[in-house]
Parts: C-alpha cells; sequence; structure tokens
C-alpha cells in the first residue's frame, strides 16, 4: 500500500517536471538543428547534427549582440538604482519617525492594488515631453522605484532591534552612517533577494519597453524576439537560438540564486 | 528632529519617482480618458477636446471591445480555477513525505516561471504548431486527431490557457507549500489518533488552515490573469478571428496602434475598475466566509 501511493507520488512529480522541462530542453535542441530540420513529421527530438549555426547566424545577420547588450546594460542600471531607492524607503518607512509616514505607506500599499497599465497612455506622454520616448532611460526612471520594493524592505527591516540604532548614534554617527555602515549590512538577505528579483523582472519585462522603445537598436532581448517572430514565422530553429539566448540567462541566474528568489516569494506573498 | 530630517532624505527619491512616474499618470488616465486625445492632439495640444464621458460611451458601442472583454473573462475563469489547482496539487505532491527529490522537483516544477515571456511563448507556438508540433503528435499518439491549436478560433484561448497555466502554475505552488509547511504538525497527530484517513486529515486540516492563503492567491491570480497581454501578443497576434484579442491587447492597439490616446485611457480604467470590483466581492466573501 504505502509502495503504491510512493510510487504514484513520485510518479506523478515526475510526470510534471517532463511536462515543465521538455520544452525548455526541447528549444535548446531544436536551437542546434540545421535550418529546416525541425520541421518534419514526426517532430526530431535531438539534431541529427549539432550546429551552432543559429547563433552564428542571429549576432551576425540579426544584429542579436546589440540587444544582449541593451538587456544587460538596462538590467544591471534598473537594479542598481532601484536598489539603492528602495532600501532606503524601505528602512525609512520601518525605523525612522518623520510626519505623515503612516499615512504616506498606507497610501503606497493601497496602490498596490492598481495595474500598473493604467499609467502607461499618460506616462508615455510624459516621457515624451522629457525627451525620454525612444532611449534607455524611458526604460529606466519609470523603473527607479518600486512600492513593492519598498514594502519587502519595509517588512524585513521591522525586525531590525532599535538597540542597534541607539548605540550607534550614542558613538555619534549621523544618520546616513548608520544606514551604510549598520543598516545595509544586517538588511543584506532582504536586498540580495530585492536584487534578484528586480534583476529577473526587469530583463523579462516586455509590454512597455515594447510601447516606449521604436528604435529597433534600442530594444530589449523579449522586444526583438517578439518582433523577429513575426518576421520568421517558419524559421524554428533559429528562432529556438532566439529564445535560448533570451532566457537562458535568466534560467542560470535563478538555479544560482535560487534559495533568494523563493524566499522572496513567500516573504512578500504580493506580485509585483 | 535630525533624525526626521534624514528620513526624508531616505524616502524622497522613491516616493518622487513613484510620485512623478506613477500616481500622477494615474491621475492622468482619469482626464486623458474624459479628452478625445488622438494623433493629432499628439502633434498639437490645440485639437484637444474635453468630450466627459464619450470615450466610455462608445466603448460600450464598439463590439471589438465586448469581444475582448469576454475574451479577457474566458481566460480568467477557466484559467485561474485550472491554474490554482495546478499548483495545490503540485505542492501538495511536493510536501508529501514520500516524495523523492523534493528540491529537485521544486526547481524543476518553478523553472518555467523564471523564463522569459516571450521567449517560452515562441517555444509553445511551435509545440502547437499543427503539422511539426509535438502535441498533435502526442495526440496522434494516443489515436486523436490533429488540432489546429492556434488557427482554430475555438481552440486558440484554449491553447493560450494552457501555455499560462504553464507558466505560471510554479508561483503560487511555492506560496501554498509555504502555506502547507507552516500547518502544525499536532493538528495531523490528533487527527490521525481520531482515526482520520489521509482524505479526511486533507479535507478536514489541511483545507482550512490553507483557506486564508487560498483566497490571498485567488485574488492575486484573478488580478494577474486579467493583464492577459503579450502570450496573444507573439501567439496568435490577437487572432484567430480576434478570438484572443484581450482587454490589455485592445488597450495597446487602441492607444499606440492608433494613437487613440484617450479612448486607450478608458480602455485602461474600465479594466482596473473590473479588477477592483472582483477584488472587493472577493474579500468580502472571504470575509462573509470567515465569519460564517
Amino acid at each position: 500500500m504505502r509502495g503504491l501511493a510512493t510510487a504514484l507520488v513520485n510518479g506523478l512529480l515526475a510526470g510534471a517536471a517532463m511536462i515543465t522541462l521538455l520544452p525548455l530542453v526541447w528549444m535548446l535542441s531544436v536551437s542546434l538543428m540545421s535550418p529546416g530540420e525541425a520541421s518534419t513529421f514526426p517532430p526530431p527530438l535531438l539534431p541529427s547534427q549539432a550546429t551552432l549555426d543559429n547563433y552564428r547566424q542571429l549576432f551576425a545577420h540579426v544584429g542579436m549582440g546589440r540587444y544582449v547588450v541593451n538587456s544587460a546594460l538596462l538590467t544591471t542600471t534598473v537594479t542598481l538604482v532601484s536598489l539603492l531607492f528602495n532600501v532606503a524607503a524601505g528602512y525609512a518607512f520601518a525605523k525612522l519617525r518623520f510626519a505623515g509616514r503612516d499615512r504616506i505607506f498606507r497610501l503606497l500599499l493601497a496602490a498596490l492594488v492598481i495595474p500598473s497599465q493604467v499609467a502607461m497612455v499618460p506616462l508615455f506622454l510624459l516621457l515624451k515631453h522629457l525627451g525620454l520616448v525612444n532611449t534607455y532611460g524611458g526604460v529606466i526612471v519609470p523603473a527607479m522605484a518600486s512600492i513593492f520594493g519598498i514594502f519587502v524592505v519595509r517588512q524585513y527591516a521591522l525586525s531590525v532591534p532599535d538597540d542597534l540604532l541607539e548605540a550607534a548614534r550614542i558613538d555619534g554617527a549621523n544618520e546616513f552612517r548608520i544606514f551604510r555602515s549598520v543598516i545595509v549590512p544586517v538588511l543584506r538577505p532582504i536586498v540580495v533577494t530585492l536584487a534578484v528579483f528586480t534583476s529577473l523582472g526587469t530583463w523579462n519585462e516586455f509590454m512597455w519597453p515594447l510601447i516606449v522603445l521604436n528604435d529597433s537598436d534600442l530594444y530589449t532581448l523579449p522586444v526583438a524576439l517578439a518582433s523577429l517572430s513575426r518576421e520568421h514565422v517558419q524559421d524554428n530553429e533559429l528562432m529556438m537560438a532566439g529564445a535560448v539566448l533570451t532566457t537562458l540567462p535568466v534560467l542560470l541566474v535563478f538555479l544560482v540564486l535560487q534559495r533568494h528568489y523563493i524566499q522572496g516569494l513567500t516573504l512578500g506573498s504580493v506580485k509585483e | 528632529m535630525r533624525i526626521a530630517g534624514a528620513a526624508w532624505c531616505f524616502v524622497t527619491p522613491a516616493l518622487l519617482v513613484i510620485g512623478v512616474f506613477f500616481f500622477l499618470p494615474v491621475v492622468a488616465a482619469l482626464a486623458l480618458s474624459l479628452t478625445d486625445f488622438d494623433i493629432y492632439a499628439l502633434a498639437d495640444l490645440r485639437n484637444l477636446r474635453v468630450v466627459g464621458l464619450r470615450n466610455y460611451l462608445q466603448l460600450l458601442q464598439t463590439p471589438l471591445f465586448w469581444q475582448a472583454f469576454a475574451n479577457t473573462l474566458y481566460f480568467v475563469i477557466v484559467g485561474v480555477p485550472l491554474s490554482i489547482t495546478a499548483s495545490l496539487g503540485a505542492a501538495l505532491l511536493l510536501h508529501s513525505r514520500l516524495a523523492r527529490f523534493p528540491a529537485f522537483f521544486r526547481t524543476a516544477l518553478f523553472a518555467p516561471v523564471v523564463t522569459t515571456l516571450v521567449a517560452v511563448a515562441v517555444i509553445w507556438r511551435y509545440l502547437f504548431n499543427p503539422r511539426y508540433g509535438l502535441l498533435n503528435y502526442a495526440l496522434g499518439g494516443l489515436g486523436l486527431s490533429p488540432i489546429d491549436w492556434l488557427g482554430d478560433p475555438r481552440w486558440a484561448m484554449p491553447a493560450i490557457i494552457v501555455f499560462a497555466i504553464w507558466k505560471n502554475f510554479g508561483y503560487n505552488m511555492i506560496i501554498f507549500l509555504a502555506g502547507l509547511q507552516s500547518i502544525p504538525e499536532p493538528l495531523y497527530e490528533a487527527a490521525r489518533i481520531d482515526g482520520a484517513s489521509t482524505w479526511r486529515q486533507f479535507r478536514h486540516v489541511t483545507l482550512p488552515m490553507l483557506a486564508p492563503i487560498v483566497s490571498l492567491v485567488n485574488v492575486l491570480t484573478i488580478a494577474g490573469y486579467f493583464q492577459l497581454f503579450a502570450e496573444p501578443y507573439v501567439m496568435t497576434q490577437g487572432g484567430p478571428l480576434q478570438s484572443t484579442v484581450s482587454v490589455l491587447y485592445f488597450m495597446y492597439e487602441e492607444g499606440f496602434k492608433w494613437w487613440n490616446l484617450g479612448s486607450a485611457s478608458a480602455v485602461a480604467f474600465v479594466l482596473f475598475l473590473v479588477i477592483f470590483g472582483v477584488t472587493v466581492v472577493q474579500l468580502r466573501l472571504a470575509r462573509w466566509e470567515h465569519a460564517a
């Protein structure tokens, strides 16, 4: 009876893992096939002769290198700047007293129910007015702080003991010094978690970059891939190579740092 | 006093960004939705006129808007329960003491969540290919006739739902798993001493203890599924026969393809009000159930 139950549980888990992983493994396999090889029936599982031609063509003729650089640049900048702003604000909301603090924080929380798309049309006009449409700034500037980021940092910072701050103040450290040398080290776990969250989210972001970047030289990988896949509907092998380049970096980052990512999920239980 | 001054230095950059690039646009969206802002106003603001509720009234008379709304509802009503069931099922399997290698399986089942939506949509478009796709190959193996997944208006939305569940279920799975792990073991021991079967333990211990998390997950997942956009953009471009045009897809085309920015803002606001209304009703229901 118990043996049967064990077999059932593990069989179901193995089946589910097959379903989640097979498309990803197959993407990798098709990306190594020569043109046209995947458009046969029955669908081949492995390339008859593995080749990197698709990747070569993506970099040589489709300008994929440019998109990789754009994505990397935007992800790094957004992550660094938003971490600085969110961590500072989250800490202040948790541990420092100032007039209107709780009212402002409640307002921010309430605004979490507003889908970001509501702001998109006026945001586009505002950025156009500021000359930021069709520049990196159009993606970076609105993402420099997030309510979600402030929220998770505040929740974590609430557990920092006041004595720690008092001791540093008695030693004569000013508030900025305390933030840099006492608070940031204590908040390290949540900073790492938020960094992983923000960077993966920025890398994967689609709708806003699609709207604000018109010049294909500025495209991020997801925007470029969506546009290429509309042009190259038949070139399955080429598109799979593009999909690998787009999604493999985030998968690898996740595999290395998954502990932090999953912590963040259960900590906030709030969608970005 | 010195502390308050420093505190303002800490919060001001973030509040400024959120205020100028989120709160201001949200308020502006409401104002914009009451104007006829279009490509002429984009060129010269003097062409802008205030039209009151005309955008909203016009939307109600636009068949494609209603179709987009119906498509989105279909996606939410069918997709969310299936997705949450898959998440709960997977979490229960992972939580089971019988599971071997739970860490490996957790990572494997969660992997689609972190992938780039556009990239995996490209993969699935190929899996759904009526001639060469693995899905129809598998159907053939089961003796079923092939389906034109993305080319048949009856099947396109179900195909997108299948894809969305594959992509998303791992997210709620992790939240359910954390919930399951926080249920105190003595509750199960007491149930076992009373002779409760596994099913009765699930029914009378697990489910009630998990109920608050389920209702939270419900609210968040429904709000998320209402925001369907990239899947139809990449996989079907709204087709065939507009069977996968979602509200946001409609808003995107209205605003950034036809440059009817006033009307697009009205669409965004309608979507927001619907999500908000559904959320409020759900929270009320949850509280009412709790009290009962």
